[in-house]
């Protein structure tokens, strides 16, 4: 919580000066009962309209004074808020951008995205709201109670008994109806799935004809939520008729209580409307603590993740094999580190060569693009770029030599340009060269605006295959010295996959490439294919010496060549 | 993600054109009609207890003017006042519990009677309406909107008839009193209300470019968070934080401008009941003194203030619930409009049950277009004959997946027919035709339920020993054994750690259950790691064992074996023939095929 406060600090002065006005605005709405007591009691009995007149401009006068300090005060609170906020999620954005892969891991993308969306939300609401009511509800609440106690303490007394009433009585409900909530959350959800689950499998549930099914089912879920939706309701219209109940009844009390001790009427008026008064600060604090408790753990949240250690400082390491692009040596890894990922991989791949990696899902290929470009760093054994240890080297200076697409790698929002540029500025020939290279410029070409269509977010406006060749073109628009496709083609059609290859090869000879493919046809022509099995390498050579050394690899060949190959 | 409702709603409320309230009111009714009884017993049990805490304030009054501050006060009078006062309290107390009660009832009659209805004409929408939405849109008719008419229908129409009694009665009840002293709200409520609706005015579109610019904002963090890596592979996290700070400072902005104008209101609504307070104070204290205007004790200036802050309380509260009431309309005319979609039509007369059905298709100069204007297919002709596999070949966008829907009349053609066994396949009825076919898709649909009722979804009945046994053809038997049920097991979202293979391998049992004559086949390729793919690919030559069957094939072993090749280019079939034939033809087929033997 206090580094978030630190946020506010550039802003105290605005937001000191807002509770500044503030509370001088609601003591001034504090006076207008206590006037109106004075002219019933006091001014009225003496038949004289000239007080009357004076208290009535005085009551005019707070009023004002009451609405334009809250007012100004208010727009103060908006504005400490609104610049605390933006500063706070640039901050975030930020830091987020710099995350170490693990850090990234540890925290989840979906939870990372509700922190700097959702959080960021809660704890702008919070400062806006405890700027805006933080001070007025307690003035209200505390001022209204010593103003009652100045009008007539026995009353004031009988006022303050009903408070405890009101409060078990609403703290009850509440507790009682969490639980249905929460069911029926859980009940409201259950539909939503029900009905992606019918929108997604449309085809299935007509080519079965079972509609009449589905509404069977579907209906049991709606009555379900209707029902637990009501029971919450039961519960929770307690509430109002309920407080009502206990404050008129309070009010009866007071009337009884004022008759005994013979008070006038305007103290008895008073003394009802400051109590509506101290209601109303009640209320305020119950909103306080609302967003206060949800604004704190949401302020925690962030915390956590702008007190991470982003560095990934570089050693002094010793130099390896200038000839080799990409050298792995006895290289060990594992993400959890309990059981590895990759174990004891061995490979050196020289300047311009291709090499290919093959494996089943989950044996370990991305994990080796990932040591490659430094975004974790091998627990034992060494990573070599350019002759040079990934460790000896800032994460950005080793990711200068790389150019990748990955697996379903992210597409943003905006023009097909853009994407392909990503951010680096390059000229237009390079983003033509590239889309071209990468198979794309046919389809780019039909697109409404070219490379300027723009992409929905996601890129759900394009096929999985469109999406492939787009981060490829973005891959060899940099020229880089090495060329990473990770699984970037499994969605093309052998026809367009194996023009790409041969682009690239014409095109890109002296770029050393890394091919990451479960198509065999993708990999056949490499210099080099490395075969991986559960992070282990069982095969390491062309294809036509694989097909002899390693049955593996020759058992994938024909399963997705044909028996008879 | 938890992301506050509010701007779900607000920002779908973007686009949405002027809602047409009496279309929305009049289906309304029809879903409210059944309800009317129980309406009407409702409004007079709210009524009474509106009235009922109306006379509040005047007993009240009543009851002060009887203190008298030389001690000579009537006690037993101010007793009775008081327990008749109580009385009343409780009474009202609970007849408004009733009556809201009694609303939330109706409401969730009503909105499970919507949900069922929208969800009922939601099934028997053809395929093309699912297929031009995103779901996202139609789910939020069905949970969101319907939940907005329900709260609506629960809360508003309380409020609102409460307020109104409300305002009726506290106005009675002032005039009573005093009918000068209500000259006051002439000058304060036009005033009041002139100034609400001009801040609303305003900030409206203000709250709504705010909503579009956090949402817009949220849309950003939500791809480039995913998109860490790539940014950092690309070494631009400056450029992306520069692109974020553009959308931040304009969100911010947004909120700071929107919230300027919409905290005014509370200060002024203040202001305006003070203000009245203030002149009621003056003007009662003047009546008193030279005793006009109906004010003939002490007593009467407190009951008037009383009534008053009943009669502004609720002006307000109507002023908010007006703004509720719009957006119920609106979400209640998206629900009207899904009810009014057309439904697949009808099976013809005549239509018949298809029955003994060899399995023998062809398609006779078919041409077809999602839209109107622009044809996919274009006088497609192909026959394929009892227990024939067609394999069904060409690039993506070619037309492949077309064929099927057509096939399964998801679409019907523009023009030309499909033949089965020598019948148009418009003269069969849909369910009929559709149960000739088993289908196994590329994207495996798999439901919330257990292992046991995915496999048997097309049988029903399917004993448990017919679903093993199809999970043993399928290869997926011993996987299932071993789940923490076996075949009970719940697969739910992220329950069970099953793999994008095994899942196919679920469907492909699924379809295996299912005894029809014909099979409709999209072969998965990738993310499938290569064991896995060749336990697929055995199962599937099994299901297609003895049917006639359409495949949309990737797999090379399938287009060699089939005994029809289509090579679709751009909506016509290029080529067809053996496979043999094909290559002999060195055409397009020939390219496609060698393109998998270049060694680059």
């Amino acid at each position: 919580m206090k580094g978030t406060l630190k946020y506010l600090r550039p802003y105290g002065g605005i937001a000191a000066w807002g509770v500044t006005i503030k509370f001088i605005g609601s003591i001034a709405e504090l006076f207008l009962p206590l006037l109106l007591d004075y002219i019933i009691d006091e001014i009225v009995p003496l038949k004289d309209i000239v007080p009357v007149l004076w208290a009535g401009l005085l009551m005019l006068a707070f009023s004002l004074i009451a609405m334009f300090g809250n007012i100004w005060a208010n727009r103060l609170s908006v504005s400490a808020a609104a610049k605390m906020t933006h500063d706070l999620r640039y901050d975030l954005f930020k830091k987020i951008s710099y995350l170490k892969s693990e850090q990234v891991d540890e925290v989840t993308v979906p939870s990372l995205v509700s922190r700097l969306t959702s959080d960021s939300y809660y704890v702008n609401q919070m400062v806006a709201r405890t700027l805006r009511l933080g001070v007025r509800a307690p003035i209200l609440l505390v001022g209204g109670i010593i103003m009652t106690f100045i009008v007539d303490a026995y009353l004031a007394s009988v006022l303050l008994g009903c408070v405890p009433f009101v409060i078990a009585a609403v703290a009850v409900i509440t507790k009682k109806s969490i639980p249905y909530y929460a069911k029926k959350q859980a009940n409201s959800d259950d539909m939503v799935r029900a009905m992606q689950e019918n929108i997604s499998g449309v085809r299935i549930v007509k080519a079965l004809s079972k509609g009449g099914y589905e509404t069977e089912k579907f209906r049991g879920i709606s009555d379900r939520l209707g029902d637990t939706d009501l029971a919450a309701k039961r519960i929770m219209s307690l509430t109002n008729p309920l407080a009502t109940l206990i404050l008129n009844l309070g009010l009866v009390v007071v009337i009884i209580v004022g008759a005994l001790m013979s008070d006038g009427a305007g103290s008895v008026l008073a003394v009802l409307t400051y109590f509506t008064m101290i209601l109303n600060g009640m209320l305020g604090l119950s909103k306080i603590f609302v967003v206060l408790s949800q604004g704190i753990a949401s302020a925690e949240r962030i915390e956590r993740v702008l007190k991470m250690d982003t560095a990934q400082p570089a050693e002094e390491l010793a130099e390896g094999c200038g000839e080799y692009a990409v050298q792995f040596k006895d290289v060990c890894f594992s993400y959890n580190g309990v059981e590895n990922n990759l174990t004891d991989i061995n490979f050196a791949l020289p300047h311009g060569g291709t090499l290919g990696i093959i494996g089943a899902t989950g044996s370990g290929k991305s994990t080796i693009v990932n040591l490659m470009m430094r975004f974790y760093d091998a627990d034992s054994g060494d990573v070599y770029i350019d002759g040079r240890n990934v460790r000896s080297m800032p994460p950005e200076e080793v990711r200068k030599y790389f150019g990748a697409a990955f697996q379903n790698d992210f597409l943003m929002a905006g023009s097909v340009r853009e994407n392909i540029d990503y951010g680096r500025a390059l000229p237009e020939d390079s983003i033509l060269g590239a889309a071209k290279s990468a198979q794309a410029e046919e389809f780019v070409a039909k697109l409404h605006g070219g490379l300027d269509y723009d992409l929905a977010q996601k890129a759900a406006n394009l096929s999985g295959g469109q999406k492939q060749r787009l981060t490829v073109a973005r891959a060899l628009a940099g020229q880089p010295r090495i060329l990473i496709l990770d699984d970037a083609s499994s969605a093309l059609d052998y026809e367009t996959d194996a023009a790409l290859r041969r682009e690239l090869a014409d095109k890109y000879p002296q770029t050393t490439k890394v091919i990451v493919a479960q198509r065999v046809s993708s990999v056949r022509g490499a210099d080099m294919i490395l075969v991986l099995d559960d992070g282990r390498q069982i095969g390491l050579g062309t294809h036509e010496e694989l097909l002899r050394t390693c049955p593996e690899y020759a058992q994938i060949y024909r399963a997705q060549m044909g028996e008879d190959v | 993600m938890k992301e506050p409702r509010m701007h779900l709603s607000d920002h779908r409320d973007l686009g949405k054109r002027k809602a047409d309230t009496g279309y929305v009111l009049i289906n309304l009714i029809r879903y409210l009609k059944p309800w009317m009884a129980v309406f009407v017993l409702l409004f007079i049990a709210n009524i009474a207890s509106v009235v009922l805490s109306l006379t509040g304030p005047k007993l009240s009054g009543d009851a002060i003017d009887m203190i008298k501050s030389d001690g000579s006060t009537d006690m037993d009078a101010v007793y009775y006042c008081c327990a008749l006062l109580a009385g009343i309290y409780a009474l009202s107390g609970v007849l408004s519990y009733l009556s809201t009660v009694g609303m939330a009832y109706v409401a969730k009659k009503v909105a499970c009677r919507m949900r069922e209805d929208t969800f009922n004409k939601l099934i028997s929408l053809p395929v093309s309406y699912f297929d031009s939405r995103q779901a996202g849109d139609i789910i939020s008719v069905l949970s969101y909107d319907i939940d907005t008419v329900g709260e609506s229908l629960a809360n508003d129409v309380v409020l609102v008839i409460n307020s109104v009694v409300m305002i009726a009665g506290s106005f009675i009840m002032m005039l009573t009193i005093s009918p000068l002293l209500v000259v006051v709200f002439v000058v304060t409520i036009p005033i009041s209300v002139l100034l609400t609706r001009f801040i609303a005015k305003r900030v409206q579109p203000l709250f709504r470019r705010r909503s579009a610019k956090l949402g817009e904002l949220n849309g950003f963090v939500e791809e480039m968070i995913a998109g860490q890596k790539t940014t950092k592979a690309y070494g631009c996290e400056e450029a992306m934080i520069q692109k974020f700070e553009a959308k931040n400072t304009q969100a911010v902005e947004a909120y700071a401008r929107a919230e300027y104008i919409s905290t005014m209101t509370g200060p002024t609504n203040n202001f305006m009941n003070n203000l009245a307070m203030t002149l009621i104070s003056v003007l009662g204290a003047l009546m008193y003194m030279y005793s006009f205007g109906g004010i003939t004790r002490v007593g009467q200036i407190a009951s008037f203030v009383l009534y008053s802050r009943k009669f502004s309380g609720p002006i307000n509260e109507i002023a908010n619930v007006f703004g509720e009431f719009q957006s119920a309309i609106a979400a209640a005319e998206r629900v009207f409009r899904v009810l009014e979609e057309q439904p697949e039509a009808p099976d013809p007369e005549g239509a018949i049950a298809p029955e003994n059905i060899r399995g023998d298709v062809a398609f006779e100069h078919v041409s077809f277009g999602y839209i109107k204007g622009r044809e996919v297919l274009h006088d497609l002709s192909i026959e394929a004959h009892k227990g024939n596999v067609v394999a069904i070949v060409g690039k993506t966008g070619a037309g492949k997946t077309t064929v099927i829907n057509l096939l399964m009349r998801f679409y019907d053609p523009d023009s030309g027919r499909i033949m089965l066994d020598g019948r148009d396949i418009a003269g069969y009825t849909r369910a009929g035709l559709r149960g000739c076919f088993t289908m196994v898709l590329q994207d495996t649909w798999l439901f919330a339920g257990t292992v046991y009722e995915n496999i048997a979804y097309g049988k029903e009945n399917a004993t448990r020993e017919e679903v093993e046994r199809v999970c043993r053809a399928a290869k997926i038997h011993s996987f299932i054994a071993r789940l923490p049920n076996g075949y009970d097991t719940y697969l739910s979202d992220n329950a069970v750690n099953i793999s994008k293979g095994q899942k196919q391998l679920l469907t492909i049992a699924r379809a295996m259950l299912l005894d029809s004559p014909m099979l409709i086949l999209d072969e998965a390729t990738s993310n499938v790691d290569t064991r896995t793919e060749h336990i697929i690919q055995q199962a599937m030559t099994k299901l297609m064992e003895g049917r006639t069957c359409f495949v949309i094939a990737h797999r090379l072993s399938t287009i060699r074996n089939a005994d029809k090749i289509l090579v679709m280019d751009g909506g016509d079939v290029a080529e067809q023939g053996t496979h043999e034939e094909l290559l002999a033809k060195k055409g397009m087929y020939y390219k496609l095929y060698r393109s998998q033997f270049e060694s680059y």
